[in-house]
């Protein structure tokens, strides 16, 4: 089974990783405010949030490259709108709304690549976050592999019997219809035996976190110092 | 001896009128290792699913002298663990500790009593070393073992294995026969594999339409349904 990239990342050791999710999370949020409410106009000061994130990366030793080849996947929406501004005469508008969506991204990215998803939703259940929707998270990042899998095993077998027959547009697209029915009934049928197992250990509607995370002094130093980092980057006057 | 299960005249009518199960009465005696057998669609699931309430039909169902029904579920659940067919069903939690920790929280220890807890299961069933892996990381034999550690947590009197060596090969169906064999509970294992069944059961049921048609000893119950897999009388495939 191929799983994402993000989280063979995550398994990896570092000064970052060993953070609490939660300092994580406070730090990326200061991080995300301090960039998104710096004027356009100050590009000193949108560098250095550049030189924090890749800093950011190279203590979290994640492949530098690797990231930031990934975080170029908001341009297509960032360089939509960057088109637009452009055109109405908002040049340096237009620049800053790439670098900052582009570096958004890219902090986005170093914080789930040093943070193993389960120990990020906890982070955020535990920072206030509703349940219902980290359950919800959880679940689907469980079994999204399962049904991708059953995914490619139905594109298999359809391949497998497609023999040399040259196949229209149109029955291509009827058959991925179909494939996607029946993996959507497949999927009901399997939230209805994950609910039964649920239920046979005794679940109650509400799930239970056997090891909650420890936010230590160096977690707490760590947020502290970020979110100073980047306030006083925000108030800088370059 | 006092039955551990007690099901009496016991019939079960899906929604769409598909008759499951048709006055079925069978006994299970504490310690005892009984297997199920029957054709695809014969009501075995279907009856096991009764033993703890995830169905209820019309009868009576007696689990550890409790009788199954609204009032005695959390009870009855913390009496008899089901290992799922399908492990990925069974394994939801992030982790193997949290996943083996859910039963045991579920059923109102602590915390730190869940995970002691938990982590016995795990070394009971010989996966230990897993405690921080995501389920998705392991093989079917592992998933089977770490689906099994989750009921044995929750400290049942009764295991109920529904086909539990389906996607496993045969060093992963021989290590869980090894384990099932040290285990003391009651077990109660729906299989097709009767080379499984007689390594483990002493004692067979025979379900056919929804009724349990046999009850007897393993091999007695194999002979008797022609139930074992015997390709001596077709011709040979090899040239």
């Amino acid at each position: 089974m191929h799983h994402v990239i993000l989280e063979r990342w995550s398994q990896r050791s570092s000064a970052l990783h060993a953070r609490d999710a939660r300092a994580k999370i406070i730090a990326l949020l200061g991080f995300l405010i301090a960039l998104s409410t710096t004027p356009s106009a100050a590009q000193f000061r949108i560098a250095a949030y550049g030189a924090v994130a890749i800093l950011a990366i190279l203590i979290g030793r994640v492949p530098l490259f690797g990231l930031l080849l990934r975080a170029g996947v908001v341009l297509p929406f960032s360089l939509t709108f960057a088109i637009i501004s452009w055109f109405m005469g908002d040049h340096m508008r237009a620049v800053a709304l790439v670098e900052k969506t582009y570096l958004s991204a890219a902090a986005v990215l170093t914080v789930a690549g040093t943070t193993p998803l389960p120990a990020l939703l906890k982070g955020f259940e535990s920072l206030g976050a509703p349940r219902v929707l980290i359950s919800v998270i959880q679940f689907l990042y469980r079994y999204l592999f399962v049904i991708s899998e059953q995914a490619q095993h139905m594109r298999i077998a359809a391949a497998c019997r497609a023999g040399l027959r040259k196949i229209s547009r149109r029955n291509r697209f009827q058959a991925a219809a179909g494939a996607l029915g029946v993996l959507f009934a497949r999927s009901y049928h399997r939230a209805d035996g994950i609910y039964r197992a649920m239920l046979a250990r005794g679940y109650n509607g509400h799930i239970p976190v056997a090891a909650p995370a420890r936010f230590g002094a160096m977690d707490a130093a760590f947020a502290v110092l970020a979110l100073a980092a980047f306030a006083a980057l925000r108030i800088a006057p370059y | 001896m006092e039955f551990l299960v007690h099901v009496h005249n016991l019939s079960y009518q899906y929604d769409d009128g598909t008759k499951a199960l048709d006055g079925v009465n069978f006994y299970l005696f504490p310690g005892e290792t009984v297997a199920l057998f029957g054709a695809n669609g014969s009501g075995k699931t279907t009856f096991v699913s009764h033993l703890n309430g995830l169905l209820h039909g019309n009868g009576r169902v007696d689990v550890c002298g409790m009788r199954v029904g609204k009032d005695t579920l959390a009870a009855v659940r913390s009496k008899v663990g089901m290992v799922f067919q399908d492990s990925d069903e069974q394994l939801f939690m992030p982790t193997v500790l949290e996943d083996v920790a859910f039963g045991p929280l579920n059923l109102g220890m602590s915390r730190v009593d869940a995970i002691v807890k938990a982590t016995w299961a795990l070394t009971e069933v010989g996966m230990e070393h897993a405690l921080d892996k995501a389920p998705y990381h392991l093989s079917a034999g592992e998933k089977k073992r770490v689906a099994l550690a989750g009921v044995l947590a929750m400290s049942p009197e009764i295991l109920v294995l529904d086909e539990p060596t389906t996607y496993l090969d045969p060093p992963g169906r021989r290590n869980l026969v090894e384990l099932l064999q040290r285990l003391p509970q009651a077990k109660l294992i729906v299989t097709h594999d009767v080379q499984f069944a007689l390594a483990l059961a002493s004692r067979a049921v025979f379900f056919e339409n929804g009724k349990a048609i046999g009850d007897g000893p393993v091999e007695q119950i194999v002979r008797r349904f022609e139930w074992n897999v015997s390709y001596a009388m077709l011709p040979s495939g090899r040239g």
